[in-house]
């Protein structure tokens, strides 16, 4: 008998995780807070979602199937790109615009770069920029929620033809006997007419006509269940609300007067949306813990610092595509020391031990179950000619 | 066609799709994004550089012998600025409203690199005809591209064409393409274009060529 050494190329441990799994989670975790979203704004808001998903879909498919991207449709990457799109934009945004976000989105924001994986920024996010630039009239104009007749008919803009102007919302509100500042957002109605939106109306979403986003309240629980799965990193969310909580905190301190108070400033416009589900896109965000930090920790400050000191009343949009520009050089400086590594560097210097214990744990994205793949055999080999 | 005009034609062609100033050799980017905002400014900053461009590489062909090598930049500036001056006066002369329009950038098509490049690359070693056949296609192909990025820029920015409404009153503007990103996006998307174009025809070729050494 002789010994027999197994040669084997890697993977040498893999984890039940899969790309397509992750993204299957997030995406039915992100039906309830749909869900939710069309019972605040009826059937535009429901043919939002479906439009916009339909646009990122179908340029998926046109890139993958032409080589240009890796990657396949059934990963679901797609389906939360338009998912969040929809989410993001106004429920009464012309379809015809939706769509060219949808395809904007993956087209720009993922495509060029090649696909899952490689992208810089964050592709929704990329889509809801291109839409805000080109047409910063329709994306600013919000309705009330749970309006009575919702379930029947559109919000005329929705259904403009394509290159078309949208109909006019402010008449249509008035026809229902409702003034323009009832569809204002909360952030809005506080940047431009320094009114302030109640603990329960920005919590729960219910109560009022307020042109708010799903309940902040739903979107944490279900990005608390995709935390406890590690589907996502709590580490990012946790950061960006509690620096955006302390700066506006801080500033609050300073200047009651002039600045809302830190619990407005936290469940207004689409923070815990952005911080929940796009800073944490794992693509785009550093995998370093301590980056994971600093990172959402920059989201926090900016978002602050661009609704208070800018012209535009949400910053969120901004802070997180300018924090994904910012990860690869978090990534770089947060690195962690390696296990037995510089443990004595010598006379003078500081005692630097391991950052993080040898507990595979500390990185969440990690998966428990890792098994060893059993080897397979090549089945056609290559004929020796 | 005899060999001349043979050798003629391709020398024009070459600037207009071989070796185009504004898809291939991605030069003069500065008034290819600045002044694309409609397609009229377009076509005007299009023909001025032409205009420049064929007028100034004759020049430089006719006095490539007697131009001393050390001075021979000096030399080309001053010969497209004397014609960068005489299409100045000619524009303000003809439309002050486009002047204004087009601004800065004509004074600015003394830096114009395609026309450095040409006197210095094309017309410093050729005849005069030749050279100016070069420098037109050169100036057509630079056209060209300018007007590609105007019309696209002009129909989604305005809906209109040359000024004339395709829409209707109904329109919705896309603002992004009026700004600076807009010229990116576009110039992005047409090279993005050609490149495609270029691509498959190589692919084509290579495919033929193994056709035929098969047989």
């Amino acid at each position: 008998m002789t010994a027999s050494i197994e040669i084997r190329s890697a993977p040498h441990v893999s984890g039940p995780r899969t790309v397509e799994k992750i993204m299957r989670h997030v995406v039915w975790s992100l039906l309830p807070i749909c869900a939710f979203y069309v019972f605040q704004y009826g059937l535009s808001a429901l043919a939002s979602i479906v439009v916009v998903t339909a646009a990122c879909l179908l340029t998926e498919r046109f890139f993958v199937r032409t080589g240009t991207q890796a990657g396949s449709l059934s990963d679901f990457s797609a389906v939360i790109t338009g998912l969040l799109l929809a989410l993001t934009l106004p429920p009464g945004f012309p379809l015809w615009m939706g769509a060219v976000a949808g395809i904007t989105a993956i087209a720009l924001g993922k495509a060029l770069f090649g696909g899952i994986g490689f992208n810089v920024f964050n592709p929704a996010l990329v889509g809801r920029a291109f839409v805000q630039a080109a047409f910063p009239t329709a994306i600013a104009t919000y309705t009330p929620s749970l309006l009575a007749g919702r379930f029947g008919e559109f919000i005329p803009s929705s259904l403009a033809w394509p290159f078309m102007l949208p109909a006019d919302t402010a008449a249509w509100l008035q026809s229902k006997h409702l003034d323009a500042l009832a569809g204002a957002t909360p952030l809005a109605k506080w940047k431009f007419d320094g009114v302030l939106a109640g603990a329960g109306e920005l919590l729960t979403s219910l109560s009022g006509h307020m042109a708010v986003g799903p309940s902040p309240l739903l979107i944490l629980a279900c990005g608390a269940y995709l935390a406890a799965r590690r589907y996502l990193d709590w580490r990012i969310p946790a950061a960006i609300l509690g620096s955006a909580g302390v700066t506006a905190w801080i500033l609050f301190g300073l200047d009651p007067l002039r600045y809302p108070n830190p619990f407005f400033m936290l469940f207004s416009g689409g923070l815990v949306l952005g911080a929940v589900y796009m800073a944490t896109d794992m693509a785009t965000s550093p995998v370093t813990p301590k980056g994971m930090w600093v990172y959402g920790a920059l989201i926090g400050l900016l978002t602050v610092v661009i609704r208070y000191y800018s012209g535009l009343p949400e910053g969120v949009m901004y802070a997180i595509l300018i924090a994904n520009a910012a990860s690869p050089l978090i990534e770089k400086i947060t690195q962690p020391t390696p296990f037995g590594k510089s443990a004595m560097t010598g006379m003078g210097k500081r005692r630097k031990g391991a950052t993080y214990p040898l507990n595979p744990g500390y990185i969440s994205r990690e998966d428990a179950g890792a098994v060893t793949p059993k080897k397979r055999f090549l089945r056609n080999k290559p004929k020796k000619s | 066609m005899t060999p001349t005009t043979t050798r003629g034609w391709d020398e024009f062609m070459e600037g207009i799709w071989r070796q185009n100033p504004v898809f291939v050799m991605v030069l003069g980017m500065c008034p290819t994004l600045a002044v694309t905002v409609s397609a009229e400014n377009a076509l005007s900053m299009g023909i001025s550089t032409a205009l420049v461009l064929i007028a100034s590489c004759g020049l430089v062909s006719m006095m490539r012998d007697i131009t001393p090598k050390e001075v021979r930049i000096a030399v080309y500036i001053v010969i497209i600025a004397t014609f960068v001056t005489v299409v100045d006066y000619a524009i303000q002369a003809i439309s002050l409203a486009l002047y204004d329009a087009l601004g800065a950038f004509i004074q600015l098509i003394v830096v114009n690199c395609i026309i450095l490049g040409r006197a210095e690359a094309h017309a410093a070693k050729n005849p005069p005809l030749p050279a100016m056949i070069n420098a037109a296609g050169m100036g057509a192909g630079f056209t060209i591209g300018l007007l590609a990025l105007g019309v696209v820029r002009e129909i989604l920015g305005a809906g209109t064409l040359f000024g004339v409404s395709l829409f209707g009153a109904g329109f919705q503007p896309w603002v992004i393409m009026v700004l600076p990103p807009g010229g990116f996006f576009v110039l992005g998307s047409w090279l993005l274009l050609f490149a495609a174009v270029e691509r498959r025809k190589q692919r084509k070729l290579a495919e033929q060529g193994e056709v035929g050494q098969n047989v």
